[in-house]
């Protein structure tokens, strides 16, 4: 049973005709061929697959795209301006905060959501927020130097 | 994951409607157990009706003596609010420790609590503060709300609207959280209620339960020591990979231990 959803993605009015089980991470990579947003696990835990939804991180494989109808939700593609990556990003580059990068994109769309809130978090607060974020590299250490350089990076620009 | 026909009802009665008409439907709040399942094709409903454009069944709202959670409030609304921070913290507290920050920003209390996971943290909130389940026909008692396994009270045509939690002087949960999935192996509610202490268990058996012999104990003697020697039957208690029977009595003396000193805690500022 097919149903015509619409949103906009990174900024970007979209849609189409999609099933109803079509999950909001199938809808991205194969019909928008948004392919930043990862799969990992496919069982709600990993966090690869996080994006924001009306500017909140949700796993984006534990929602139907049609339950983002109306919504405005924002990939990692949509993070850098042009050619300058977004002060988040950048910090991961600076800082080696990936290793294989499968798990950056869902490291990068959660940080942002904890930065919203707290835009000078902690080692620790960093730590238990990534919570639903896996590194299957263990690379952890950088993630959560970059994501403090990174809120850094994000309060000076401001 | 199967198909299904989907529905976003505008309202309660609507919903009801869905509900009673379709073959074989699920109800989803915020599907943060439901879709995972049907992913793994463990469940195929034939229709799925989506409560989330039911706004009205959102919030946190004060009602004399008493906290008002909608059923379709997500998990990171009850952990931030500033007023239950204020008096009933142990609720926004157990809030904050439910899965991850994704889980919480789709995950709903009615849909946790209607859902019934043994090792689902709420269930230790409504029976340990002695909360009141509210659905579209009747109110229900917390212990005469949660039966077994994924087994409550509600009939095949009842939704949860909202859960009514008293304000209660001193209560604190602990938990030890599987390390994965951060579900409870054991949680733990302390609670000092209108009708005496509760003490509620989730995460150790295939439903929330009462130890009465604990409740009695801190009723004697508000403190750690009181609950320290109590060990509770091994007996019907959950085994997995993740920890055995035995494990799991042995947790749920020490989680009882934590609570009260955090109660403790928090009464010294």
């Amino acid at each position: 049973m097919t149903v015509t959803v619409s949103m906009n993605v990174n900024g970007k009015e979209v849609r189409a005709d999609v099933e109803n089980r079509t999950l909001l991470v199938h809808y991205l990579r194969e019909h928008l061929r948004l392919t930043g947003t990862h799969i990992g696990c496919d069982t709600s835990q990993c966090g690869a697959c996080v994006v924001h939804v009306n500017g909140e991180s949700v796993k984006s494989c534990t929602l139907l795209a049609v339950q983002a109808e109306g919504a405005e939700v924002l990939t990692v593609e949509g993070l850098a301006e042009g050619d300058t990556l977004h002060p988040m990003q950048e910090a991961f580059r600076q800082n080696h905060g990936l290793q294989c990068g499968f798990c950056t994109p869902g490291m990068l769309m959660s940080a942002l959501d904890l930065v919203k809130n707290n835009p000078a978090p902690t080692d620790r607060e960093v730590r238990e927020w990534l919570e639903g974020n896996l590194c299957r590299c263990t690379g952890y250490q950088n993630i959560v130097k970059s994501i403090i350089a990174g809120a850094a990076n994000m309060r000076e620009t401001r | 994951m199967y198909d299904f026909t989907y529905h976003r009802p505008a309202s309660l009665a609507e919903a009801l409607n869905l509900l009673a008409e379709a073959e074989d439907p699920k109800i989803v709040a915020g599907g943060m157990t439901l879709l995972p399942t049907m992913k793994q094709r463990l469940a195929q409903p034939s229709d799925l009706i989506d409560l989330g454009g039911l706004g009205d069944m959102r919030g946190v709202n004060r009602d004399g003596d008493a906290f008002v959670v909608g059923a379709m409030t997500r998990h990171v609304e009850v952990a931030a609010n500033p007023e239950l921070l204020a008096q009933l913290p142990a609720l926004a507290e157990l809030a904050e420790m439910i899965g991850d920050p994704q889980v919480r920003n789709r995950g709903t209390m009615g849909g946790s609590v209607a859902n019934a996971d043994p090792a689902a943290d709420y269930p230790a909130a409504v029976v340990g503060l002695n909360a009141t389940v509210t659905t579209n026909q009747r109110s229900i008692a917390a212990d005469d709300f949660f039966v077994d396994l994924f087994e409550t009270a509600l009939e095949e045509d009842e939704i949860i609207t909202s859960i009514r939690f008293p304000i209660v002087p001193r209560a604190a949960y602990m938990k030890f959280p599987n390390p994965a999935s951060r579900y409870a192996m054991v949680g733990v509610m302390v609670a000092d209620t209108a009708g005496g202490i509760r003490v509620a268990v989730t995460g150790a058996g295939p439903s929330v339960f009462r130890v009465a012999e604990m409740e009695a104990a801190l009723g004697e003697d508000f403190s750690p020591e009181a609950v320290a020697g109590i060990r509770i039957p091994d007996d019907g208690l959950n085994e997995d990979i993740h920890a055995s029977a035995e494990y799991r009595a042995h947790l749920v003396t020490v989680m009882a231990k934590r609570a009260v000193l955090a109660v403790q805690a928090r009464a010294a500022g």
